[in-house]
């Protein structure tokens, strides 16, 4: 970050932009953990590999979505301080990303619909006048765009595959839905940063998310469900009991042995 | 009685060979296989074995039962003729003291 565009924030909107990349940075976090727990438990090999590399590219996004969030809290934190010495109620990740990876046909649609609404709205973060987020928007919209292609040709094949891949992955996409109303809904720090026009509201992308998703899971000869008990909160450090079981895996080398290198 | 077939059935899908290129204008190499349900699963999974590292620019994968080979027995009337006949061969001729090369 510049001297120069450091100045020119106000401390309010440096303050959300501090939220938004932390938000960004933690989903990434979780769900990059999340597949990585399918290391060598893929269902052959070329997937297996294919969820390693999805894993490891969520979590190189992740660490720079929370390096220049430190930078901009400006109090000495770094990447590795956010991401293993905070405790689940300072995560600010969404709700699905945190959700157990179940069978196959739930990591892709808990993947499908996660990674619909990042590149949406990385879309419109890549032109935001903030470069250092705009910077980090771009990197991360090629990789998640590879990642939806992947979740949408699985989508597609389990959907519209055999009775019990579809039954399958219904169930998923059934089970998994009343998390998205939190991901269209945006959290206050998007909301803030929208109305100041550094990028698109929530708004506009929900309206993309629900349109798109209606198409491929109307393609994938799946039902669009209907919920109306929505979970939200996570963007507020309500989670469900999911995350605390994760982290104690994801921080305890970290805090068993701080400062440790190999 | 039934007969006990000794086949495992392949549950892996079908094989497909994978042809990896290493810059624009460059031959298309072979890079090994992978396994995929369809065209678009093989190129993904290619994408993801053979070309995250590395500078590829093209990848061209093709159903394996696609590729027509020779066996073992072919090897003497394929190859074999070429050995005896030096002729053949660029090197079998002298280069004449004028021609100049490079």
């Amino acid at each position: 970050m510049t001297e120069a565009q450091e100045i020119s924030l106000a401390p309010e909107t440096k303050q959300h932009l501090f939220q938004l990349a932390l938000q960004l940075g933690d989903d990434l976090l979780i769900l990059g953990h999340r597949l990585s727990e399918w290391c060598g438990h893929g269902p052959y090999l070329e997937e297996d590999i294919a969820l390693g590399n999805i894993a490891l590219d969520c979590l190189g996004e992740a660490q720079n979505f929370l390096a220049l969030a430190g930078e901009l809290e400006g109090r000495g934190r770094t990447a590795d301080t956010l991401a293993y010495f905070r405790n689940e109620y300072e995560f600010q990740n969404c709700h699905l990303v945190e959700q157990p990876n179940g069978d196959f046909a739930m990591t892709m649609a808990r993947q499908l619909f996660y990674d619909l609404y990042l590149s949406l709205f990385l879309e419109s973060l890549q032109r935001c006048s903030f470069s250092p987020l705009a910077g980090i928007a771009e990197k991360t919209l090629k990789e998640t765009r590879y990642h939806l292609r992947h979740a949408k040709e699985w989508a597609l094949r389990l959907g519209d595959g055999t009775a019990e891949s579809q039954l399958r992955f219904q169930a998923a996409v059934d089970h998994l839905w009343i998390y998205t109303a939190e991901l269209s809904e945006g959290s206050q720090a998007h909301r803030f940063l929208g109305e100041q026009g550094l990028v698109s509201t929530p708004q506009l992308i929900a309206e993309r998310w629900q349109q798109l998703m209606t198409e491929i899971l109307t393609e994938a000869q799946l039902r669009v469900p209907v919920s109306t008990n929505m979970i939200r909160g996570g963007r507020e450090g309500k989670h469900s009991e999911q995350l605390g079981h994760l982290l104690a895996e994801l921080q305890i080398v970290a805090r068993s042995y701080p400062g440790a290198t190999w | 009685m039934a007969e006990i077939s000794n086949e495992r059935p392949d549950n892996q899908l079908l094989l497909w060979e994978v042809f990896v290129q290493e810059g624009t204008g460059e031959a298309h190499g072979h890079a090994g296989n992978v396994h995929a349900s369809d065209a678009e699963m093989a190129l993904q999974s290619a994408r993801d074995v053979y070309a995250r590292r590395g500078d590829v620019t093209s990848i061209w994968v093709v159903p394996s039962a696609a590729i027509t080979a020779t066996t073992p027995d072919d090897v003497a009337p394929f190859f074999g003729p070429a050995a005896d006949k030096i002729y053949r061969h660029p090197q079998f001729y002298k280069i004449p003291r004028d021609v100049k090369f490079q």
